[in-house]
């Protein structure tokens, strides 16, 4: 049951991560994948560049899911991969998933999780457009 | 005693390098280096939030300093 938690310069490969957290003991596999949008509050987005302070994101990560295993206890297995680097449109900036024995926990853990992370996990985000770079969030 | 911080994302773009070295601020606090950083930095006091993270954790205000502790600056996130 312990989770599996990485941060990776490299294509995320999907397939892995929902292998990740076969277990037979659930029915229920949930996953949630995060891609490249081609638009940004109105403007045209042409790649994006995520950095990660590694080792705090991952200790963050870890607090995330030891909360969502408090809350649903019957909790199976945790797989969260998140890409740094630079990334195209449609590429897979993260994916969440979880194995739980019914559906119902296996998409609130998931969204727990997803939720979670965007606040708490240090990873930064800054969206290129035709016409200059902003760092996601930073200003009210 | 110096403190060392480390800067990410925009933090690392308003203050120009990747880490940074400072005297200890006093009192040693978590609330006055960010105090001593706003002010070096006013830019920083635009963002929508700034953190302090020492060993990996979120700190708060009163929180002390040492200089093996790891010290970065958090500016507010967007992963996902």
């Amino acid at each position: 049951m312990t989770p599996h938690l990485s941060i990776t310069d490299q294509p995320i490969d999907v397939a892995a991560a929902l292998a990740a957290v076969q277990t037979d003991a659930a029915g229920a596999v949930n996953s949630f994948i995060g891609t490249v949008r081609n638009q940004s509050g109105g403007r045209r987005v042409r790649r994006l560049h995520y950095e990660s302070y590694d080792s705090m994101a991952l200790t963050q990560l870890g607090h995330v899911v030891a909360q969502a295993y408090e809350k649903w206890p019957m909790l199976q297995e945790v797989a969260v991969v998140h890409r740094k680097g630079t990334l195209n449109l449609g590429d897979v900036a993260v994916v969440v998933a979880v194995a739980t024995p019914h559906r119902a926990e296996s998409f609130a853990a998931c969204q727990f999780i997803i939720d979670t992370l965007k606040q708490v996990v240090t990873i930064w985000k800054r969206e290129e457009y035709e016409d200059g770079t902003e760092w996601v969030a930073a200003h009210p | 005693m110096a403190l060392k911080i480390a800067l990410f994302g925009i933090t690392r773009d308003i203050v120009g390098q990747p880490t940074l070295e400072m005297p200890t601020p006093a009192p040693a606090t978590v609330g006055a280096l960010l105090d001593h950083m706003r002010a070096h930095y006013p830019a920083l006091g635009q963002l929508r939030s700034c953190a302090v993270a020492v060993n990996n954790e979120y700190a708060p205000a009163d929180q002390a300093l040492g200089p093996n502790d790891e010290i970065a600056l958090i500016p507010p996130v967007a992963g996902g």
